[in-house]
């Protein structure tokens, strides 16, 4: 027998031909960084995959923000800007990430939904990243507030809106967008791992989505509203968010106020990304 | 051969609790390298538990196991780098094709894009699934999936094979080639824990067997010896008048040498039967005696047998799958 030590070498007759030895193989405890971001990036791959066949799932990130962007504009624009075109450098990037921070949501039920088959009893059983199979799946779902993303923005420039900024800003608004929402989806994940069913995580997930999507500046300036709500207004994140995409796409310039978002993202994911990862290591 | 650790999985006083329930109550088990060891009994007696913990699916309340000598808590990667699994129920991912399936999976366990093609079709191929290759597995039949779900367990080869109830719900003959399946990867020098609820399936495929009851391991050895306890066959009789049951069931033991039992409804004795010669002595006995018989049966040793002789009760809840009325 040869000493051989990884199973890749041996691709030919797998269940019939000669196993090696448990003492003769190479093994390690540890997961290095390189074989985790492999191994999310292969899950992803997964994701994709599921999307391709199952592209009827794509309906909400196409239909949404096609429907809330005329709808928004058109009620709205008039009421507070005077006109539906100076509304647009308002409602484009409000309506651009709260449609996108929505749609993050169904992250969390399709990771229920996911979960409650028996292959995630397989991912568990393989010696892979932990990881791998939550941060592969947020990471797929990358692609869908990529589509809502684009497709808010060509909504935008169909019903007459131009950035300042010019491509380069729609796209630095676009990745900053995306960077965030994926940040976020590790709560609404963090819900589908522990939640008992994909309902309940929609549940949980709009209760505290509307709030903090609608009490935010998306919508309206914050200075019509009454001066409690301002407060919480100019504290939640999402008018922080709305801000720096307008900022990006109005006047073209990434300033320092455009970072706090990541900042602010980068903190989510370092406390829900291994809260999740706990939690699904422990559920049977 | 020259083994550095002799057993393949060795569990010292396992324990899972869920709520009040302790679904595993201090298993040991020690499996030898290279053999079929089957795990006995049945629906929740804690089977699908003791290997869930054993695979580092779960983790013990109480207790601790090694594979190959490996801590399942503390070394739960090395672990996963030396078993596969096949779960009750197919643990393949039900969106993707049967090709997508083994190629992510050979992706994840470290093989390049080409490789895992090739794997994938070479296994495809093995498990005659070649042809189903890009169907949907929503189109799949449940043994098609177990192959499936087979295949994709032994992408790494991996020296030890958890089998959870391999053949449940399987029809004759899917379940014939899915022994010779485990035989043959048995031959190639792979260890395999098997899980069923038929005595049968054990006898037929594993060298030594537990059988277990509400998470506890009640007997174990091989199943000669397992069968030595219940008696090849047992013998059931109907009876005309229902009062005569303790009489008929005193003659049997006398006949027969073995304590038989009454059903519930009295109707019913069963007796062990080591030696189906003196069945003519006792049914001549019984006409002598004036008990008439309704119904008269030979039933090969199940697993609620097993259980009877045993425990001294039978299983709450075990179907009868090999309903053997002679």
């Amino acid at each position: 027998m040869s000493t051989t030590t990884a199973p890749r070498s041996r691709t030919h007759n797998a269940s019939g031909g000669t196993i090696v030895p448990a003492h003769e193989r190479t093994l390690r405890n540890r997961v290095s960084l390189g074989e985790s971001i492999r191994h999310s990036l292969t899950m992803a791959y997964r994701g994709l995959l599921k999307i391709r066949r199952t592209p009827e799932q794509l309906f909400d990130v196409t239909l949404q923000p096609i429907i809330f962007t005329v709808m928004f504009t058109y009620i709205f624009g008039g009421a507070i800007s005077g006109d539906v075109a100076s509304y647009l450098p308002v409602i484009i990037p409000g309506i651009l990430v709260q449609t996108v921070i929505t749609t993050s949501v169904v992250t969390g039920t399709q990771l229920r939904e996911d979960m409650d088959q028996g292959v995630f009893d397989r991912f568990r059983s393989l010696p892979i990243a932990r990881i791998a199979p939550l941060s592969g799946a947020l990471l797929a779902d990358t692609v869908r507030y990529a589509i809502a993303t684009t497709l808010t923005f060509v909504m935008g420039f169909i019903m007459g809106y131009r950035p300042h900024g010019g491509i380069w800003s729609v796209i630095g608004a676009a990745l900053l967008v995306i960077v965030c929402a994926w940040a976020i989806s590790w709560i609404f994940a963090f819900f589908g791992v522990i939640a008992r069913s994909a309902s309940s995580v929609q549940g949980i997930s709009m209760i505290i989505l509307f709030p903090l999507t609608f009490l935010s500046n998306a919508f309206v300036p914050v200075d019509t509203m009454p001066t409690w709500l301002q407060w919480f207004v100019n504290i939640n994140p999402v008018s922080h968010l709305v801000t720096s995409v307008r900022d990006v796409l109005n006047t073209g310039a990434f300033t320092s106020e455009a970072f706090l978002p990541l900042i602010g993202a980068a903190v989510i994911v370092a406390i829900f990304a291994p809260l999740t990862v706990r939690a699904y290591m422990r559920r049977a | 051969m020259n083994t550095h650790t002799e057993w393949a999985v060795e569990a010292d006083g396992l324990v899972k609790t869920f709520g009040s329930n302790r679904a595993v109550d201090g298993v040991d088990l020690r499996v030898a390298t290279g053999t079929v060891y089957g795990v006995l009994g049945p629906n929740g007696a804690g089977k699908t538990t003791t290997i869930s913990m054993l695979a580092t699916l779960l983790r013990p309340d109480a207790g601790s196991a090694r594979i190959f000598g490996h801590d399942v808590q503390r070394e739960a990667q090395v672990v996963r780098q030396l078993i596969g699994v096949t779960g009750q129920y197919a643990s393949v991912d039900e969106g993707l094709s049967a090709t997508e399936n083994l190629v992510l999976f050979s992706r994840l366990l470290g093989l390049g894009r080409r490789e895992a093609k090739i794997k994938a079709n070479d296994l495809l191929e093995e498990f005659g699934l070649t042809e189903a290759a890009s169907r949907p597995l929503k189109k799949f039949s449940g043994g098609m999936r177990r192959r499936l779900d087979l295949a994709a367990s032994l992408i790494s080869q991996p020296p030890l094979i958890f089998l959870d109830e391999p053949t449940t719900g399987l029809d004759p003959r899917t379940r014939a080639q899915m022994w010779e399946t485990i035989r043959r990867l048995v031959a190639g020098g792979s260890t395999v824990l098997l899980t069923t609820q038929y005595l049968d399936e054990a006898d037929q495929l594993a060298d030594r067997i537990a059988v277990i009851d509400r998470g506890r391991v009640v007997a174990e050895g091989t199943g000669d010896e397992l069968k030595a306890q219940v008696g090849s066959s047992s013998l059931e009789l109907r009876l005309g008048e229902p009062q005569l049951a303790q009489r008929a069931l005193g003659i049997a033991e006398r006949v027969l040498g073995v304590a038989g039992t009454t059903s519930a409804e009295a109707a019913r004795i069963t007796v062990p039967l080591s030696d189906p010669e003196r069945v003519t002595d006792l049914l001549i006995e019984l006409r002598g005696e004036g008990i008439r018989l309704e119904e008269f049966s030979v039933h090969k040793p199940s697993l609620d047998d097993v259980f009877l002789s045993i425990t001294g009760k039978p299983t709450e809840d075990a179907e009868t799958p090999e309903g053997a009325h002679a």
